[in-house]
């Protein structure tokens, strides 16, 4: 079948890519078939994110050649890169807040008569985008109010409703429950069958075996080799992304179903609800214990966490910090008692981007410390060193703008923020969002011995696997509402996919 | 190396005006000490400067959480008619005409920044009701007329001089390096910055960006306060209908030339200064050349849009190649 005159469809040698005091690319090779779902692997900060900009002419190339379709390519932007047919949805999504969900699938592509826009027809073609991933949402609804996950199922909807030749997706699935996955994977290989070329980037590794037919390794701006997937057994793949020989048993998280939890519930809540996101619940946290919550998008569990911060406010029920009733009106108002919360949307709700990963780092603690008690600049960059150490955050250094870094470098900043501002009460939404295996590995022990210090922790991840591995306790959410309760040995991928699955009664 | 890379444009701008004086206008450098003070082109372009310096020190707190500040133009006319009032009509001591005309402007201020960081009001169009009315209460303060007064300890503001500079320089001067400190030795600056780079994400870590936004203002227009105090006491009178007229317009172009982006973020003091010097050096050497009046606002906004131009990435990545391209 494979003609041997017949050009691949995309051939990419010897790219280079050097920003100030990082080489980001060095010779990288990439070669995309027609036809198949391709993988770009490598930890955080490898050049995945970059190898895909200087393709699609977001960056400009230091050295190579790139070779689409048979033709020599060099798009200057990303715009550019569509017209001659790649279709590309970027790791930070990249919509615009205040226009609708229509208005962001249809931007720069509607017909129009005479000037003007045919309205019905933008809506209607949005929906046909929208339902091609079985997503019902209204297509007249703001972005900005969307959840994330919606807001990354928009970006990709924009994506394929392009006739496109060449299709990448840079962690498009990071937000995204399984459910939306798997209707994602079936576009892709329904995409794959027409012939499109499809490129794959994402750090959960069960999603790389499940649709792609190649991988390519990339680690430290080098190219480390092409593989057939069905060839390359998962360890493998790791040891190759983190250039070390690895076992089964580095894998082995440390079982720590044991703990010490306190006696009384840290904090208490009871029939707390909010008209519109969350439905009366009743949650104990416990100092020393992590906590769990689970459930399908839009189950509740973001809005439990922001009702939990202060972000928003209840209207009914009580909550109970060491017994006392409180309501909080703002995050600062938690910071006060010693909560942290690490929020799900990195881009809008936790970087500041253009400052430097220091200052990020040491806001919180800053804040907690006051106005005038200024956090030396000696102790900032102590702590700043510490934890890009302890993460193994990828920068050139630690004034480095938090914008600059990798998006799962920026996650870790993040994680550092809090973590530096040791809260009583740790609420972790998606905490390892993006993150590559190994520094997810370091993540959860670290989750483990803060909480084997005395500290509460409300973990929140769509991941199964994770929370399983994580949690002492795992809270279910269904429509906005707590189903079960797990505790110790009943906790399984199986068991929460069987409370998420029942019917209600 | 990334202050210079910042400033580099606004300081070869000025080199050039002063080249460009150093070769037409003779004596441009002169500076003479008459009665144990300086005088001189030069000394007389950062004396005229001052008030905008002053202004636009405040309005790069504010443009640095991702506001603006119409209202300082109006707030120096408030500052003006309070001061002569309490000089004309009252027996109050020069002190307390000082800090009671400070205290108003500063409550000005506040309320700028109720409105903007409580009421979530937007800055531009908050302070332009306080633009708009401002001059109207400074109007009703002084009856539409121009109310003189001559007291020369009150006077000293504007006209006297210390170790030789005017005093006005040392005013510029003392609040630079008190803000300096005020906003790097604490954790203020983080904060202002913080909020104006992202500021869901500040809130989110627990900063009080209200009142964030209160201090911007109100320090912003406590200045402006004292900018009018200069214009008040140079001319020995309160002029409610010109004092202060567009000077925010200069204080913003100054702040903007000075590498703060209007988009907050982060924010350089030391480039607001050289800004305000620079449209200074630009209006005095216009005039001092005898070019028809008509001509300065042209010229001037001519050399502000080549800085402006030039200090824009996009620009330069767009100018810059075909540039290299022909020198090579
Ligand atoms: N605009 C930039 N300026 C400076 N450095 C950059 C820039 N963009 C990327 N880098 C650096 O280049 C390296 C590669 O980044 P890239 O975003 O390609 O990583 P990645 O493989 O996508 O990682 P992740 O899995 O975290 O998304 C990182 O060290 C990053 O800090
Ligand atoms: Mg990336």
């Amino acid at each position: 079948m494979s003609d041997p005159t017949h050009l691949p469809l995309l051939q990419l040698r010897g790219i280079s890519k050097s920003f100030p005091g990082v080489k980001a690319l060095a010779e990288v090779d990439f070669t995309v078939r027609r036809g198949e779902v391709h993988a770009l692997m490598g930890e955080n900060g490898a050049g995945k994110s970059t190898l895909i900009k200087v393709l699609t002419g977001v960056y400009q190339r230091d050295g190579g050649s790139a070779l689409f379709d048979a033709h020599d390519i060099n798009p200057k932007t990303p715009q550019d890169a569509q017209r001659i047919g790649i279709s590309t949805v970027y790791q930070e999504v990249n919509l615009i807040p205040h226009l609708s969900v229509a208005e962001n699938i249809c931007l720069g592509r509607q017909r129009s008569k005479f000037g003007f826009l045919n309205w019905r027809e933008i809506r209607r073609r949005a929906e046909k985008a929208m339902a091609r991933l079985g997503i019902a949402v209204d297509v007249a609804e703001t972005v900005a109010n969307c959840s994330i996950a919606i807001q990354q199922l928009v970006a990709i909807a924009r994506a394929l409703d392009i006739d496109a030749k060449l299709l990448i997706l840079d962690e498009p699935t990071s937000s995204l429950d399984e459910k939306e996955v798997e209707r994602l994977f079936g576009v892709m290989r329904k995409l794959k069958d027409e012939g499109l070329g499809i490129v794959f980037v994402t750090h959960f590794l069960d999603q790389v075996y499940a649709v792609s037919d190649r991988i390519t390794v990339l680690r430290n701006g080098n190219f480390v080799g092409e593989y057939e997937a069905a060839s390359l057994p998962r360890i493998e793949l790791i040891s190759k992304m983190m250039g070390k020989e690895l076992s089964e048993a580095d894998f082995k998280a440390a079982d720590r179903k044991e703990h010490q939890r306190g006696e009384t519930p840290l904090l208490h809540l009871e029939n707390v609800g909010r008209r519109g996101s969350l439905k009366p619940l009743n949650l104990e946290i416990f100092e020393g214990e992590v906590l769990g919550l689970s459930g399908l998008l839009g189950s509740g569990r973001t809005e439990t966490a922001r009702l939990l911060f202060g972000v928003d406010q209840p209207d009914s029920g009580t909550t109970r910090l060491d017994g006392n009733p409180i309501k909080l009106k703002s995050p600062r108002q938690a910071m006060e008692r010693k909560f942290g919360f690490c929020p799900e949307d990195r881009k809008t709700e936790a970087i500041i981007p253009n400052l430097s990963v220091r200052e990020n780092i040491v806001l919180a603690l800053q804040v907690n410390q006051g106005w005038m008690r200024y956090v030396s600049r000696a102790k900032q960059n102590e702590l700043a060193d510490k934890f890009i150490k302890a993460l193994n955050i990828k920068t050139p250094h630690a004034e480095q703008p938090i914008r600059l870094l990798s998006g799962g470098n920026q996650q870790k900043v993040i994680l550092a923020r809090w973590l530096a501002s040791h809260p009583r009460l740790l609420i972790l939404d998606e905490p390892t969002r993006g993150i590559d295996v190994g520094a997810k590995l370091e993540i959860e022990k670290l989750v483990a011995s803060l909480a084997g210090e005395g500290m509460a922790i409300l973990f929140i991840s769509s991941d199964l696997e994770e929370m399983v591995r994580n949690s002492h306790r795992v809270v279910v959410l269904r429509d906005r509402k707590k189903v079960c309760e797990l505790q110790g040995g009943e906790i399984s991928e199986s068991a929460i996919m069987h409370a998420i699955a029942k019917a209600e009664s | 190396m990334n202050t210079w890379h910042k400033l580099k444009w606004p300081i070869i701008a000025l080199a050039l005006v002063l080249l460009f004086n150093f070769i037409f206008s003779s004596g441009f450098f002169q500076v003479e000490i008459k009665n144990g003070r300086l005088y001189g082109s030069l000394i007389d372009i950062l004396h005229r400067a001052a008030p905008v310096m002053l202004i636009s020190l405040g309005m790069t707190l504010v443009i640095a959480t991702g506001g603006i500040d119409l209202s300082v133009g109006s707030v120096m006319a408030i500052a003006g008619a309070v001061a002569a009032l309490l000089l004309t009509k009252t027996e109050q001591p020069v002190a307390m005409v000082i800090i009671i005309s400070l205290a108003v402007s500063f409550l000005f201020g506040v309320w700028n920044g109720t409105l903007v960081g409580l009421f979530g009001i937007t800055p531009i169009v908050a302070t332009l009701i306080l633009m708009v009315s401002g001059r109207g209460i400074a109007q009703l303060l002084t009856d539409g007329q121009i109310v003189t007064f001559d007291n020369s300890a009150f006077e000293f503001i504007g006209r006297g001089a210390l170790l030789g500079l005017p005093f006005t320089i040392w005013l510029v001067l003392f609040t630079f390096i008190l803000l300096t400190v005020f906003t790097k030795k604490t954790a203020v600056g983080l904060f202002i910055e913080a909020t104006g780079d992202n500021e869901k994400a500040s809130a989110y870590a627990g900063v009080n960006t209200n009142v964030v936004k209160m201090l911007v203002y109100a320090i912003c227009s406590l200045l402006a306060g004292l900018a009018g105090l200069i214009v008040a006491t140079d001319i020995k009178a309160a002029d409610a209908n010109n004092a202060g007229q567009w000077i925010e317009l200069d204080a913003i172009l100054a702040v903007v030339i000075g590498g703060t982006a209007l988009t907050g973020g982060r924010f350089f003091f030391a480039g607001s200064l050289l800004g305000a010097t620079l449209i200074q050096a630009l209006t005095t050497t216009i005039l001092t050349r005898g070019v028809p009046v008509q001509w300065t606002l042209v010229v001037k906004a001519l050399v502000i849009i080549a800085v402006c131009l030039l200090q824009s990435e996009t620009f330069r990545r767009f100018i810059l190649p075909r540039w290299k391209k022909v020198t090579v």
